[in-house]
């Protein structure tokens, strides 16, 4: 077993309209658990096989978007030895003190050339996913409400600069390149894929001249059944539906994009396949075949997938 | 209760329920094109300017409609309900669709499609 480093996504946490329409939404609609509200007024959630506190954190805002996306990192050495990573690499880290997020130790933050702010912990407190450590069943009542995703599973964001977004993941983080589409001269990267893990993507960028956008949070469903019923409770909650059910050509991921109730697109995603770090190619595709890579049976460029974000 | 809604720009009209919002009874005109963002009120893609009648908004996201802009009518489309009949123009994002021929344009959207606002 070799997971060191970064492990996985962490939490987001996203601004909405409408706190509490939006935790009606989120709680009930796509089925998370809440498991907090802080003094600010954040609201905490985590999906159903999630152990640690929360992935998920909401905030009423006057805009929608991202405020940050975060990884949890192995352990607190690996925490400051990442920190130590990135400055020596020139970036200007800050330090969110333990407590400032519910249930949530220290954390490491820093501005990527695309205009996010990126976070690194190490420490949440473990709630457990309700079933137990020992005999544990495998689900619970908390799968059994609205859509029911299983974690946190990705982000795409938009902003500029994807070039040296890619090198501080490779080259300080220890992500990989899963894969990539090009622009339309051929020349560059419109837009990555990149793990840290065995997942086919971890985190994803895609080059918009607008800093610091959110194109979507993605979370893991267990099957495509779940992804289509998933689509039957958006439709039977009048959510609105950007794309899908379909499957991408990138990551061969299933999946339904859809709006929370701000605006802020989300999926519901599972599949795809199991790179390794040695997979040194990354798989490409070309521009003018975008369209297959988005929505591989309809082989469609949705126009919202290039312009809509928050 | 529904009104009647005209559309400035290219003389069209529809008649929308003072349930649904002035996005969604311009997306049952079937134009091609219209870009029915996040129909929440936070992506800025349908923004419009109300030029006459009266209609109650939702919050929408300060990002894309200013305090001014909200005040003229400037708003987006997504969040806005009919009171009155309406006349309104689009602007923006979605005024470029709109105002493309009904002819579909095989061209690919650009990744570098210039932002609103
Ligand atoms: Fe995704």
């Amino acid at each position: 077993m070799a997971m060191t480093g970064v492990l996985r996504p962490g939490h987001a946490q996203v601004r909405v309209l409408n706190l509490e329409e939006s935790v009606r939404f989120y709680r009930d609609v796509l089925g998370l658990v809440e498991t907090g509200r802080d003094a600010q007024g954040r609201v905490y959630f985590k999906c159903w096989d999630e152990r640690d506190h929360s992935s998920y954190v909401i905030r009423e805002a006057d805009s929608a978007g991202l405020d940050f996306f975060a990884f949890k990192v192995l352990d607190k050495a690996t925490l400051e030895k990442l920190d130590a990573d990135l400055q020596a690499y020139g970036l200007k880290t800050e330090r969110i003190p333990a407590g400032e997020m519910l249930a949530t130790g220290e954390r490491v933050r820093f501005e990527l050339p695309s205009g996010h702010l990126m976070e690194l912990y190490a420490e949440k407190t473990a709630v457990g996913n309700g079933l137990g450590v020992v005999n544990p069943a495998p689900w619970g009542r908390e799968r059994e409400h609205g859509i029911g995703p299983v974690r946190l599973d990705h982000a795409l964001l938009y902003g500029p600069n994807v070039a040296e977004v890619q090198k501080i993941f490779t080259e300080v983080l220890g992500f990989y390149l899963v894969e990539r589409v090009l622009t339309p001269d051929g020349e560059n990267n419109a837009a990555i894929w990149l793990s840290c893990s065995h997942k086919v993507h971890d985190i994803a960028f895609a080059e918009y001249p607008e800093k610091g956008k959110l194109h979507h949070c993605s979370f893991l469903m267990e099957t495509w059944e779940q992804v289509l019923r998933a689509g039957d409770i958006m439709s039977m909650n009048k959510v609105a539906v950007d794309i899908g059910p379909t499957r991408h050509g990138v990551t061969r991921g299933c999946t339904i994009y859809a709006w929370d109730p701000s605006g802020n697109r989300f999926e519901t995603f599972m599949g795809g396949y199991q790179p390794y770090p040695d997979n040194t190619e990354p798989l490409t595709w070309t521009f003018d075949n975008f369209g297959q890579g988005l929505d591989y049976p309809q082989r469609k460029l949705h126009e919202t997938f290039l312009t809509v974000v928050t | 209760m529904k009104f009647a809604v005209t559309i400035e720009d290219t003389g069209e009209r529809y008649d929308c329920a003072d349930e649904e919002s002035l996005l969604s009874g311009m997306v049952r005109l079937g134009r091609r094109g219209i870009p029915a963002g996040c129909c929440g009120g936070g992506c800025g893609v349908c923004k419009i300017e109300v030029t006459a009648g009266e209609f109650e908004a939702r919050v929408m996201s300060r990002q894309h409609v200013s305090v001014v802009d909200q005040a003229q009518g400037r708003v987006l489309a997504c969040r806005v309900y009919p009171r009155s009949d309406i006349s309104l123009r689009v602007v923006g994002k979605m005024h470029k669709c709109l105002a493309r021929t009904a002819v579909p344009s095989p061209r690919l959207p650009s990744l570098d499609a210039e932002v609103d606002e």
